[in-house]
């Protein structure tokens, strides 16, 4: 039976009631950085929301990236971020670093410098208080110098 | 090893504060190659601790992909006086620590 | 990468004939700080998150620690270096009536060490260079720089500007071909800059690390494949003066950010 636009539409919204698994994004990165994502996360799914990745869009330079990772979150005792696990898919090694929070962070929210070898994803996840990841990924575009000196 | 240390000095009791820390460390990845093809070995921080008062309140662990001379903001909830701890473990044995204190009012 | 980047250079040295020489007016000079992004910007302007302070931080301690067979200071000569050494910075490189010569701060502090602690030279862009450095210059952050204005000097300014309008290189490039004509184009992805070194010692995000002007000028070199001088060589000094000089007026910013 042909689906008419109305039975497309109630079909759509149905599908927002049910959480979404979105796993499409992951997909696209090389195996090795699913392999370690995989590592951290195990079996459960990853939804895509609450966290965001503040990073250059075009990088200065890749050796010494500033980038803020932030998560929505209460963080209560009993709604929290237990942890964000940023990693990268083109440098040598797809991570990046593990940052470990509690209630009593307050915040859930850190900054650090990284190194892009690569114009490339940056893969942000969090991981709450009730087990459940939530994702974000950037596209970053990494420009090099002009004028790079010999190495030593 | 130098360390930078951005803790407010004072703060009101149940504040959310920032804390930026700094410290001086190659990050050497491990994947570099000198001019005449030896691979110039890892050395790195593999792991950071802040504790509050005795108790860690922040941790992290840096791979290669770390800048430099790493830096790591995170906050914190100002529950009582006292003293910030930060430890810095790496490769070869590597470690350093630095401290900042704060009076919660 | 390289192939890339030698066409892009090329293109640069193609254009070049066509343009003007021409120095920049003092009204019109910027700092490679307004040449660079918000997130630089804020990297320098914070001293907690600016690495290059690490460095200070460094210098500050040697600057009270005895060496050499003299068994003296810094300090113990010059005392409160936040005193004795604002403004110092800003004029150098400084002529040295002994060498008949301007010599670079990094000199000025060997030659101190040599003459006064007794103590070994240290290398060039070692860490304990750098860091003394940093620390001094760091003490005229935001004096404006006065290099180049003593008479004495005036020769070996002349001859840096010589330096940095001859072209050179196997791309044929001078100097001011870049940095007097086409500054905020860019050259890759790189905004070229008009090179007015108000920072250095500075921390490049490109190096991972603190680094002399005389580090960035043979870089420069290597870049329009010339072969770059030895550090202390009295090319490199004069270059350096010239580039002071050029500057003069703007405020020191050591140490400075760039990427």
């Amino acid at each position: 039976m042909p689906t008419t636009r109305r039975q497309f539409l109630s079909l759509a919204g149905s599908i927002t009631v049910i959480p979404i698994v979105t796993l499409r994004p992951l997909e696209a990165t090389p195996a090795m950085l699913n392999t370690v994502i995989r590592n951290v996360v195990g079996e459960a799914s990853i939804r895509t929301g609450k966290v965001k990745l503040d990073i250059p869009p075009l990088v200065e330079n890749g050796n010494t990236v500033p980038m803020t990772v932030s998560v929505a979150s209460p963080m209560t005792a009993d709604d929290y971020v237990k942890s964000i696990h940023v990693f990268n898919e083109k440098n040598p090694q797809p991570n990046i670093g593990n940052f470990y929070l509690n209630p009593s962070s307050g915040r859930a929210q850190i900054s650090t410098r990284i190194r892009l070898a690569d114009t490339q994803k940056v893969v942000a996840i969090a991981r709450l208080s009730d087990d459940s990841f939530w994702q974000v990924i950037a596209d970053v575009v990494v420009t090099l110098a002009a004028c790079t000196e010999e190495v030593n | 090893m130098a360390a930078l240390i951005n803790v407010p000095a004072k703060a009101k009791r149940g504040d959310i504060i920032e804390i930026r820390t700094l410290t001086s460390h190659i990050m050497e990845t491990g994947f570099r190659r000198t001019m005449d093809g030896a691979l110039v070995p890892r050395d790195i921080i593999t792991s950071f601790t802040c504790r509050y008062n005795g108790a860690e309140i922040f941790r992290a662990d840096l791979f290669p992909a770390i800048a430099a001379n790493p830096y790591l903001s995170f906050f914190t909830v100002a529950k009582e006086s006292g003293k910030f701890e930060f430890e810095w473990i790496g490769d070869n044995g590597y470690s350093s620590t630095a401290s900042a204190s704060i009076t919660v009012e | 990468m390289n192939f890339w980047r030698a066409i892009m250079l090329a293109a640069l040295a193609a254009t070049a004939p066509a343009l003007l020489a021409g120095e920049i007016p003092p009204d019109a000079r910027r700092s490679g700080y307004s040449f660079m992004g918000p997130d630089t910007r804020a990297m320098q302007d914070d001293d907690t998150s600016n690495p290059g302070m690490l460095f200070v931080l460094d210098g500050e301690a040697l600057w009270t620690k005895k060496a050499g067979s003299a068994d003296k200071a810094c300090a113990d000569c010059h005392g409160d270096a936040r005193n004795s050494m604002k403004g110092v910075a800003a004029r150098y490189p400084a002529f040295d009536k002994t060498l008949a010569r301007p010599v670079t701060l990094d000199q000025r502090i060997n030659l101190c060490r040599a003459n006064h602690q007794q103590a070994a030279p240290l290398p060039y862009e070692s860490r304990d260079i750098l860091a003394l450095s940093a620390f001094v210059a760091h003490q005229s952050r935001g004096v404006a720089i006065t290099a180049g204005d003593d008479p004495q000097a005036k020769p070996f300014v002349e001859q840096g500007r010589n330096l940095f309008m001859q072209r050179e290189g196997q791309l044929n490039l001078a100097c001011t071909n870049c940095h007097d004509d086409n500054f905020e184009k860019r050259l890759a992805g790189s905004p070229i800059t008009q090179a007015q070194p108000t920072g250095y010692p500075l921390y490049r995000l490109e190096w991972q690390t603190l680094g002399s002007l005389e580090r960035r000028l043979r870089s420069c070199m290597t870049g329009v494949r010339a072969q770059a001088y030895d550090y202390g060589t009295p090319e490199l000094v004069a270059l350096e003066l010239y580039l002071k000089a050029r500057a003069r007026g703007m405020p020191m910013e050591t140490p400075a950010v760039r990427p």
